[in-house]
């Protein structure tokens, strides 16, 4: 099947579309777009959060016909040309990145929590962030990301 | 050639961000699933889904017809040597006879889409006869019990060790005796095992793949390909994580052998239920220990006999079971000491290398018999633990004597005086349980435990563990420019930075650029034992200082006038000192250098319903020297994470040889949830041995991490808890 989207501001389309494919792997597989991670691809790791239609999911959990004519927005859409939006440059700094496998779903995660919060409380952020998987940090440096990227966020508005 | 070291921005000591941390955060990075090449195809494995079986006959017929399908191989098609492994050549490429381990490979399958390979491989027809598989390590010593690689000389045992230290035989007026239960435990890294093999015009292959080492993976590709070396080139894509888990091959001769046989470049990516099959896990243990002591509390002997389940096939058993055997009284004088340490063969999955392995294990039981002599004592835990402590100078059970900073008793001091959390406050997400609403208070019982462990660093036993770097200096657009090329695995650790940090301060040039890691230089070992660090920076700051030497010779000043156009590069091999062998008593100054690490853990329990929140887990850690020291904070959190995980979560659930939980639905990782803040003391006493003084410091965290939150659980709780992960009923009793 051809499954017509927005991704990232730009019409794209992708033709012969098993029916069976998750948004993930039409992302990843025929748009060049793998920025969004492969690492359970039943929804318990979160690497693959993007948004659509503004709302954040899990692409692995979305089949590629329901994104057909609605808005999908991934990490690889965040910066403007080379320069980090804040959160990914918090992230940058703060040590929040090791393996970084985890992060590109914790990169739009976060913005979506900092829509929501923009000043979020630890336990907020646990909470938002419950559903992202990450093996390497023991999540204190993700949480002084978030910390930076909301005050800087939050300073900038 | 002695030199001060120079000041420059981005050097050792200092934490500049990672040169992959741009690429990362826009998900431009290229992880091994990542790839992509132009008329590729996808792999895929058909693994046995028994634990022990006979394999009558494998058919492939139905699944070639299925269209797209481009190829079918099986044990038959395996070019070379069809046996592997990293210390032991004994598992198949692709089953022959025989399976052992529910998951083994049995064939595989190149197609143009990747659910078409997977449903050409469940179209493969195999007839197994099944036989009765050897699941209890402790039967598979037993004279009686069915050999499961009769071509091993020592039956199911795939290693003994034997510690003896001191008089035998002694008594004590304290004694304590216990058992011990390790579950099994995964590495589960979230960038599943993956890679991409092109088929080469000379008959070779080039590969990109996840990995920790890729001169040992080139070496065992190229004999099950029946290629020289020089024909497997490898070359490192983006890791998502590893943690021993990627030590062992996995998808590396099949990707390759299915773009040989199409001539087309065939990609693998495992999914993460294949992953629980993919890689060997850390082993399941069954420690026997019995502690005496004198009435003042000083260790007087220690014996253990230490049963480690090594699973269908030996990975790096042997090094585990040493490792064990040799930390298996831990950071104690002892003058009497009687370990016997077993690795077996069995049918469960196969289990190797996870950070801190064969330590975590003996560190769980012995830092339980401290607690348990401390309360037999009456004395306090970390009282008795300073009181017994080793310190620089000390006599190990293999007679190595330590000679570098030991400071066990500072540490365990570092964390006990900590000032501890706040109460709970009266909010359900503060309360075990959370916002799962199990309760606000009522039942909840605060604990508090201490665990302090210790590790070899780096490969031991004489083993030849080095490292290579080619570093290279030049001027490009009127500045001097550094390359740093090693094959070294960078697997998120930030090994990209430091090498980068090394050049910096050795040469004084701030723009250095690390290339990516690849068979076309020298072997730099292993990403694991807490190594490269060590190794891999004693080879960049050799190579560096090799190309001081050179550039010192052409004048001295401004790099960019003395070098001019001239190209300055040197590869250096570089060595740690020497190590020896264990004798048949386990004596042998075996290890390069020992790491130490400490925790204190708060948790409140809810002892009703047996749920436990871990509210603190402070740790104190000995790095040498803090070479970049966020990443050594970002180090001791992360391994700290995967020790609580061990305490109280983390098991794969195997029953009569079969994995029950392959999934992050049913295995659980901690989340953001349940890890607590981390406060950390990093203590720098530099090892005169090491370049910069430097200490391994990957694996200590996640070794005293597990113990400390038990101990915490059994305060809250007063249970004996001789098992982990605890789970609830434990807590309970129930």
């Amino acid at each position: 099947m051809r499954v017509n989207m927005e991704v990232n501001g730009e019409d794209r389309t992708a033709d012969d579309v098993w029916e069976g494919e998750s948004l993930l792997y039409v992302l990843r597989e025929r748009l060049g777009l793998p920025g969004s991670k492969n690492a359970c691809e039943q929804g318990e790791c979160g690497s693959c959060t993007v948004f659509l239609d503004d709302v954040a999911v899990c692409a692995c959990l979305v089949a590629a016909g329901q994104a057909q004519g609605r808005k999908v927005r991934t990490v690889e859409g965040l910066a403007d040309g080379d320069e980090l939006d804040p959160v990914q440059q918090a992230y940058v700094e703060a040590g929040a990145v090791q393996c970084g496998f985890c992060t590109p779903g914790l990169i739009v995660a976060t913005h979506d929590l900092i829509q929501r919060i923009p000043s979020p409380s630890d336990a907020e952020i646990r909470e938002s962030l419950a559903g992202n998987l990450c093996r390497c940090t023991g999540y204190e440096k993700i949480l002084d990301a978030v910390r930076l990227a909301a005050s800087r966020m939050e300073g900038a508005s | 050639m002695t030199k001060a070291s120079v000041e420059v921005r981005g050097g050792v000591g200092q934490s500049p961000t990672r040169p992959d941390g741009g690429l990362k955060v826009k998900g431009e990075f290229a992880y091994s699933s990542d790839l992509f090449a132009d008329e590729m195809l996808w792999g895929a494995t058909l693994r046995s889904p028994h634990p022990y079986a006979r394999v009558k006959l494998v058919g492939v017929g139905g699944a070639l017809r299925i269209p797209g399908v481009h190829a079918v191989l099986t044990h038959a098609d395996v070019p070379g040597r069809n046996r592997f492994g990293l210390e032991h050549p004994d598992q198949p490429v692709l089953a022959e006879d025989v399976v052992r381990y529910q998951g083994e490979p049995v064939a595989i399958v190149a197609a143009d889409h990747p659910e078409t390979a997977r449903r050409a491989a469940a179209a493969i027809e195999v007839e197994y006869e099944v036989l009765t598989p050897v699941t209890d390590p402790a039967a598979a010593l037993r004279p009686d019990a069915t050999v499961l690689h009769p071509a091993h000389e020592t039956g199911n045992v795939v290693r003994h060790v034997r510690v003896r230290r001191g008089e035998q035989g002694l008594r004590a007026p304290v004694v304590v005796t216990g058992e011990y239960t390790v579950g099994m435990q995964d590495q589960a890294f979230l960038g599943p095992e993956s890679g991409l093999a092109v088929p080469a015009e000379d008959g070779g292959i080039d590969l990109f793949v996840a990995t920790q080492w890729l001169h040992v993976d080139q070496s065992q590709v190229a004999e099950s390909l029946g290629l020289p070396p020089e024909k497997v080139r490898i070359t490192l894509a983006g890791v998502g994580g590893a943690f021993g888990a990627r030590e062992d091959l996995s998808m590396q001769v099949h990707a390759s052998m299915l773009a040989l046989h199409t001539g087309k470049p065939v990609k693998m990516v495992y999914g993460r239920e294949e992953s629980f099959f993919g890689h060997v896990h850390r082993h399941p243990a069954v420690l026997k220990y019995e502690h005496g002591a004198t009435a003042d509390g000083r260790l007087l002997y220690v014996s253990a006999r230490i049963l480690l389940d090594g699973g269908a096939y030996a990975s790096s058993t042997t090094a585990v079971v040493a490792n064990a055997a040799t930390l298996g009284v831990g950071p104690y004088e002892v003058p009497s000491v009687h370990i016997d340490c077993y690795g077996v063969y069995t049918n469960n999955p196969p289990c190797g290398a996870m950070r801190g392995f064969g330590a975590v294990q003996a560190c769980f039981a012995y830092e339980s018999q401290m607690d348990k002599l401390a309360e037999a004592l009456g004395m306090d835990p970390v009282e008795l633990r300073v009181l017994n402590a080793v310190s620089e100078g000390s006599t190990m059970p293999t007679g190595q004597i330590i000679d570098s900073a030991a400071p066990v008793a500072e540490l365990l001091k570092l964390v006990q005086s900590k000032p501890m959390p706040a109460p709970a406050a009266d909010d359900l997400r503060e309360m075990p349980g959370g916002v799962s609403n199990t309760t606000h208070g009522e039942g909840v019982v605060r604990g508090v435990g201490y665990g302090v462990g210790i590790k070899n660093v780096g490969f031991s036993e004489g083993f030849d563990d080095y490292s290579t770097a080619r570093v290279r200096l030049e001027v490009i657009a009127g500045e001097p420019v550094v390359s740093v090329h090693t094959a070294a695995a960078e697997v998120g650790q930030g090994l990209v930075t430091l090498q980068a940090q090394i050049a910096r301060t050795e040469l004084g040039v701030e723009k250095v650029t690390v290339l990516p890691a690849d068979t076309s230089v020298g072997s730099a070992g292993s990403s694991s034992a807490s190594r490269q660090s060590y190794v891999t920076g004693g080879a960049v700051q050799a190579a560096c200082q090799a190309v001081r030497a050179s550039l010192d010779e052409l004048g001295h000043g401004d790099i960019v006038s003395v070098l001019g156009d001239r190209v300055i590069e040197h590869t250096v091999e570089w060595r740690h000192r020497p190590t020896e062998s264990l004798d048949s008593h386990g004596q042998g100054t075996a290890h390069v250098q020992y790491a130490f690490a400490a925790h204190r853990a708060v948790v409140d329990v809810d002892v009703e319903l047996g749920l436990v929140r871990v509210v603190e887990l402070a740790c104190a850690q000995d790095v040498g020297k803090a070479m970049n020291p966020q990443a050594v904070e970002g180090q001791i959190q992360g391994g700290s994470a995967q020790g609580l995980g061990l305490a109280v979560m983390e098991e794969i659930q195997v029953v009569d040889g079969k994995v029950r939980n392959p999934s992050f639905t049913d295995y659980l990782i901690p989340t953001i949830l349940d890890m607590p803040p981390m406060p950390i003391d990093v203590l720098e006493l530099a090892d005169p041995h090491a370049p910069y003084g430097l200490r391994g410091i990957g694996e200590p965290p996640t070794i005293s991490a597990t113990p400390a939150i038990v101990a915490a659980i059994r305060a809250a709780t007063g249970m004996a808890l001789t098992r982990i992960p605890v789970r609830p009923e434990h807590i309970t009793g129930t």
